[in-house]
């Protein structure tokens, strides 16, 4: 059963006949070759497949694309280009905020979407007193907010200490 | 010391390709009107097919192709002996179920949603047979192997039982630890192509040489018919040193098919088609005098292992080299289970064996009422106890004392139970770190063009080790160039040989070669040739110092925990480790491989755990959001320092194996800060809450709680 | 995945009509759904997709709030009445998943949740809830898990969700539509034991949707939520506590006290709550609530310690929460 979905992505307008079962990550892979988003584990588990979706950052293995119709995507590739990378990319080669890189783009695309939840004063599980509306940008915050991407190098510490600096800019 | 970019913590030359999603793992390969594969799994632990009903996934829309034993290709037999990562891996090719989630069939469509839905109406009907898949149910048939990577599976010095028998203080404990998946973030995947009879595979493997002879001979085809690509390499861990089902069944599909086909394993399934870690039960006994001095060490270690095809965890083969004591025991035991195939996972025998020998010096150290880094101290060898032979460089004593003084391990409360934060009980722990340094013989081609541009080639892999970094630094040092004057090219079967990346070995044995092979150019260089039209390839391989020198990297781990009073919640609050592995190419790259590998280390005392149904011999909770492994917020501050260091027995570079030292030892320090916080040892890993809170709630520790 | 058609209908009534159809199931954040589907524990053959529908508000209404069913877990732990006034919902909400998901879980979808029994995601074991009939491979299984509390033999499965803890203790209420048809349901009410029919998780009828969830202004005291799990995040619950104390002073004069992670149900412990009613506090009482909490729990081998971890973790839920107040 095929549907038909209209989506922006990257700032180019997509219109497409898919599978009705088709997920955004496997759309992005599989249709439109954009292979930087990746599959971890296609169950919301892992969070290598993060996207940001009008701006919020989300699991693309998690949405159908058909339920996606209309809306603006942005993946890694979107983000920045080896050129002219994004700070967040750039931040990310400097602290060496990775390893095999296979989280990676996930995990910029996560530290985007979670910087501009920051900035909207959203709080989060380790956020010490909820009635405050700006949240401070501490490694406590940045560690439970990104919690929803696992990168089995570990490279946590490295990745926190990325975001802490490009998230001062 | 002149300038040289050798060591320098520069950014990864392959770092923007990852960050912006140009790297191309094998699942992101792409080809003209390629068709997607998936695997159909068994269902039972051990029995045999009766019949495979494919009627209905054949009809399903998009279908192309389904395969299973009654019609697969006919294929190399699987072979015990040998390579075992180089070996024929013929897939479907038996009526036989040796493991639950077993590849049985392979469904092809049009595309991945046809493919996936169509799998799922393979009909598979089996005999089933009763299975063996409790480890300590079936120690009675334990057996002893032939060998181990490292020699003998048993070994003796003096009289243990005397030794035993004289010590002031002795521990006698049991320590197991449980099966763990390697689950790197990539999912193992395929691309098959062929053209004519030449076939190219796009695989995610982290030994291309081992995977062209698997591949070419299990499909009994000349080698120089196949290429293997692995450029990139989403984790491996040593989850990805064997091919599975997915390289093999791409390629037979796709030489039906005339057609690419893209083969993807689940998360589901990377639990039992590739391998994981054994599960195994350890005994250890220690005794020493009241001057925390070992008389006696016995380390006795029972591990399980595919009753399809032997593999043995090697966990007390450090404990040979690692503290001085005159009598002295290790013995390796292995149970076959029908249980999927276990093979090495970061640190293979060490992880898991320091996991049990390093506690249970913690736990002597209490005894004896002695510092556990001054027991270790006291027991410093000279040379190795058993082998006899001098040590190519050891700088354990180094790693302790520096490590105390930046942890500040003078503050570490002796009495356990003593600090509290809040709702938290807070303990220090410590813990040695050693693991086996090897080397393989590695060839590199270098090349240099008319500009001064150098090429390295090898089949070497870049894992996220930071391969192709480092030999840019090697080549850029020794021909005096530019980094950004060198191209490494990685990952093709087409490229001189190497071992590619498994048990550390990568770097001590491929930088030699790419060093090597520029020696050869800058020679030819100097000789008034080029530098336009130049190129060596060189071979280099390991002396005899492997034999002359007890050859290890040494560590030592500090780390401060936290258990909630209430609940058993035990959470890492800092944790550094010291570590000595020789020169070391990249600060920068090398550090973040320690610092994962003590992470590693954390997620192995306090998380992992594939936890085996006893009924069937599934693996219960294969997922990741069964099978937990540390987040973000399980890791605060973890922080590495590299001594300075150079072993030249290990290679003429002087470096030594990074990538699995950081895991050895770790999570015993987890462990061991757990008991000085709250006072409850754990010796079942991991040691999750239900474990701590039990301890928690025994008479004694109520008591001291109040 | 099966194949399944979709649609997205362009208001409220429409969707309800859409239902009707054969093996129709409404989608909201998918995150759930999809997650089943894909293991074929779901197996709709048609999706309704709600997430656009306009019941994304959060308002007041009677002192109270109403939370829209479409309201996203990140909107919802996010907004400014429920910070200040439902912090135990703000807290249970933020535990939960991770905040990719919850960006995109909605109320409705995260109260149907289903178990995460590992048996129940794996279509080659038996399980009741998933094919009734063939037998609950948890029960003599890895059951570590499970529920200790109002299970039967049929299921032993928990409900996940950290959310419907945190609205157990606020009394909170699902408005929920169908054609011809609107009712409010008492959340106590609303997700069942799973007796012999654990295939059903609410008394929720087919092609019912939630439309809304009604919060009664918020009860006096200090709130607290404590989820207890292996990991730090990005885990479920062993066990949670929503606790809610109002002391007088040194006395108690009400608690509420809802646990997750121990039954096929957010679990509210009301004999312990009246226990506490007028007590004065101290850490026995508490202590003496949690055991009461219990009262009855039953383990099945694996999960066995979870019984004194939920009386501990209640003790402690209420020792904070009547701290807070306190401050
Ligand atoms: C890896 C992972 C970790 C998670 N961790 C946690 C956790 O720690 N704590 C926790 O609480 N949750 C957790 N979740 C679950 C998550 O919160 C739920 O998946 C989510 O809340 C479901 O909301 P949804 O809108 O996506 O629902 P959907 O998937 O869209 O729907 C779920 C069900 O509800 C039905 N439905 C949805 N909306 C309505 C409606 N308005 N009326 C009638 N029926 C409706 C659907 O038909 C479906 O049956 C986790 C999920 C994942 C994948
Ligand atoms: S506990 Fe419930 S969900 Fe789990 S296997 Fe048993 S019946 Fe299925
Ligand atoms: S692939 Fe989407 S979360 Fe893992
Ligand atoms: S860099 Fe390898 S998983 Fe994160």
């Amino acid at each position: 059963m095929t549907v038909d979905v209209g989506l922006t992505v990257n700032g180019v307008r997509h219109d497409l006949k898919v599978d009705s079962r088709t997920t955004l990550l496997d759309l992005l892979r599989e249709h439109l070759g954009l292979t930087g988003t990746k599959k971890g584990c296609d169950h919301g588990q892992c969070g290598a497949c993060t996207v940001l979706v009008d701006g919020v950052r989300k699991n693309a293995c998690m949405n159908l694309a058909a339920s996606l119709d209309g809306r603006g995507i942005v993946t890694i590739e979107g983000l920045g280009t080896e050129q002219a990378l994004h700070p967040m990319q750039a931040a990310f080669i400097e602290h060496d905020g990775f390893q095999c890189g296979y989280c990676t783009p996930g995990q910029i695309c996560s530290a985007v979407g979670m910087l501009s939840e920051l900035k909207r004063g959203l709080p989060s599980a380790v956020t010490a007193d909820l009635r405050e509306a700006a949240v401070d940008m501490v490694e406590a915050e940045v560690r439970e907010r990104m919690s929803g991407n696992i990168c089995r190098c570990a490279a946590y510490p490295n990745i926190v200490a990325a975001i802490l600096d490009a998230g001062k800019a | 010391m002149p300038d040289t970019i050798l060591g320098q913590p520069i950014d990864r030359i392959d770092g923007k390709a990852k960050v912006t999603g140009a790297a191309r793992y094998a699942g992101d390969r792409r080809a003209e009107h390629p068709a997607f594969g998936v695997i159909v799994t068994s269902t039972v632990g051990r029995g045999t097919i009766n019949k495979v009903d494919i009627k209905e996934a054949q009809a399903a829309p998009g279908v192309v192709l389904v395969m299973s034993h009654e019609n697969a290709p006919a294929q190399a037999p699987f072979k015990h002996a040998g390579d075992r990562h180089a070996r024929p891996k013929p897939q479907l090719n038996g009526a036989r179920v040796h493991y639950y989630g077993e590849p049985v069939a392979l469904v092809v469509a049009d595309t991945f949603e046809q493919a996936t839905a169509a799998a799922r109406l393979v009909r598979v009907s089996y005999q089933t047979e009763m299975g063996a898949y409790d480890l300590a149910g079936n120690r009675r048939f334990a057996y002893t192997p032939a060998e181990l990577v490292q020699g003998k599976p048993d070994s003796s010095l003096g009289d243990f039982d005397k030794g035993f028998a004289q010590g002031a203080q002795t521990v006698d404990a049991t320590y197991t630890t449980p099966y763990q998946s390697h689950n790197p973030m990539e999912l193992v995947a395929s691309l098959a192509q062929w053209d004519g009879d030449r076939l190219t595979v796009h695989c995610a493997t982290q030994l291309v040489d081992a995977a062209h002879h698997s591949i070419a001979s299990t499909l009994r085809i000349p080698l120089e018919n196949v290429e293997v690509i692995s450029e990139f390499i989403g984790g491996g861990f040593g989850g990805k040193l064997p091919i599975y089902g997915d390289a093999i069944l791409a390629a037979l599909a796709a030489r039906q098919l005339k057609r690419p086909v893209k083969v993807t394993l689940t998360r589901q399934q990377m639990f039992s088609v590739t391998t994981h870690r054994a599960a195994t039960i350890q005994r250890v006994r220690l005794a020493a005098g009241t001057d925390g001095k070992l008389t006696a060490i016995a380390h006795e270690v029972m591990s399980q292992s595919a009753r399809m095809d032997e593999f043995v965890e090697s966990a007390a083969a450090s404990t040979r080299s690692m503290y001085a004591a005159p009598n002295r025991l290790t013995r390796h035991r292995v149970v076959p289970l029908d249980m999927p195939v276990s093979d090495s996972m970061r640190a293979p025998g060490d992880a898991v064996g320091q996991l049990a020998i390093e506690q249970a010096m913690d736990e002597l150290a209490y005894k004896l009422d002695l510092d556990p880094v001054e027991l270790r101290l006291r027991n410093e060898p000279t040379e190795d106890p058993e082998k006899h032979v001098p040590y190519s460089t050891r700088k354990l004593v180094e790693c302790l004392k520096r490590g105390a003084a930046e942890f500040g391990w003078d503050k570490r409360p002796s009495v356990p139970g003593t600090l509290k934060d809040g709702q938290w009980l807070v303990g220090f722990g410590v813990a040695a770190a050693i693991r086996g340094n090897y080397r393989r013989p590695a060839t590199a081609r270098v090349r240099m063009d008319e500009n001064r541009h150098v090429t390295v080639e090898m089949d070497m892999t870049d894992i996220g080790t930071g391969s192709y970094t480092i030999f840019a630094q090697v080549a850029a040092d020794a021909l005096g160039v530019p980094i950004g004057q060198v191209t490494v090219k990685l990952g093709d079967s087409s490229y001189p040989q190497t071992p590619g990346s498994g048990g550390s070995f990568g770097a001590a044995s491929c930088a030699p070669a790419v060093h090597d092979a520029c020696m050869e150019i800058k020679k030819k260089l100097d000789a008034g040739q080029g530098p336009g039209n130049l190129q060596a390839e060189v071979k280099s391989a390991p002396g005899e110092e492997f034999k002359k020198f007890s050859q290890y990297s040494y560590g030592a781990h500090f780390a401060e925990v936290g258990v909630d009073t209430s609940t058993g919640e035990a959470r890492l609050r800092r944790m550094l480790g010291v570590f000595d592995a020789g020169r070391i190419y990249n600060s920068k790259t090398a550090r973040s491989q320690l610092v994962g590998g003590m992470i590693w280390g954390v997620g192995s005392a306090l998380h992992e755990n594939a936890v085996v149904d006893q009924r069937y011999g599934l693996f219960v909770n294969h997922d990741l959001a069964g099978y937990h492994v540390p987040v973000h917020a399980d890791v605060p501050a973890v922080d590495a320092i590299m001594l300075a260091g150079f072993d030249g027995k290990s290679n003429e570079m002087g470096s030594k194996g990074v990538g699995e030292l950081g895991i050895c030892g770790a999570g015993a320090a987890v462990a061991n800060a757990i008991y000085n916080a709250c006072g409850v040892r754990i010796r079942d890993y991991p040691i999750t809450p239900d474990k701590v809170l039990r301890g928690l709630m025994r008479p004694a520790n109520l008591a001291q709680q109040r | 995945m099966r194949a399944f058609t979709y649609e997205r209908p362009v208001d409220l009534a429409a969707a309800l009509v859409a239902i009707g159809q054969p093996g129709a199931r409404f989608l909201a954040g998918g995150t759930n759904l999809l997650d089943l589907m894909k293991v074929e524990a779901e197996t709709p053959q048609h999706l309704v997709d709600v997430s656009r529908l306009p019941l994304d508000q959060i308002s007041e209404e009677n002192g109270g709030l109403r939370i829209g069913a479409m309201v996203t877990n990140t909107a919802l732990a996010g907004d400014s009445h429920v910070r200040e006034h439902y912090p135990v919902l703000a807290r249970a909400v933020l535990n939960g998943a991770s905040a990719q998901l919850r960006n995109q879980a909605t109320t409705g979808g995260n109260l149907l949740q289903r178990t995460r029994c590992y048996y129940f995601y794996d279509p080659s074991t038996p399980c009741n809830k998933r094919a009734p009939g063939s037998g609950c491979s948890a029960l003599q299984g890895y059951n570590r898990i499970h529920a200790i509390l109002g299970a039967s033999d049929a299921c032993i499965a928990v409900h996940p969700s950290d959310m419907a803890v945190a609205m157990m203790a606020l009394d909170a209420e699902v408005e929920v539509e169908a054609p011809h048809s609107h009712r409010r349901i008492k959340i106590a009410d609303f997700h069942r034991l799973p007796g012999n029919t654990p295939q059903n998780d609410t008394i929720l009828g087919a092609g019912e949707l939630i439309t809304a969830v009604i919060l009664p202004p918020p009860p006096p005291g200090g709130q607290v939520y404590r989820k207890v799990r292996d990991r730090a995040s990005y885990d479920f619950a062993l066990v949670s506590v929503a606790a809610v104390v109002e002391t007088d002073g040194e006395r108690i004069r009400s608690a509420r006290i809802a646990l997750g992670g121990v039954a096929h149900k957010p679990w509210r412990a009301l004999e312990a709550e009246r226990q506490l009613a007028g007590v004065p506090l101290s850490d026995d009482a508490l202590a003496a609530a949690g055991e009461t909490a219990v009262k009855g729990a039953q383990g099945h081998g694996h999960n066995d310690f979870k019984i004194p971890l939920a009386a501990r973790t209640v003790a402690s839920a209420l020792a904070e929460a009547a701290k807070q107040r306190k401050a």
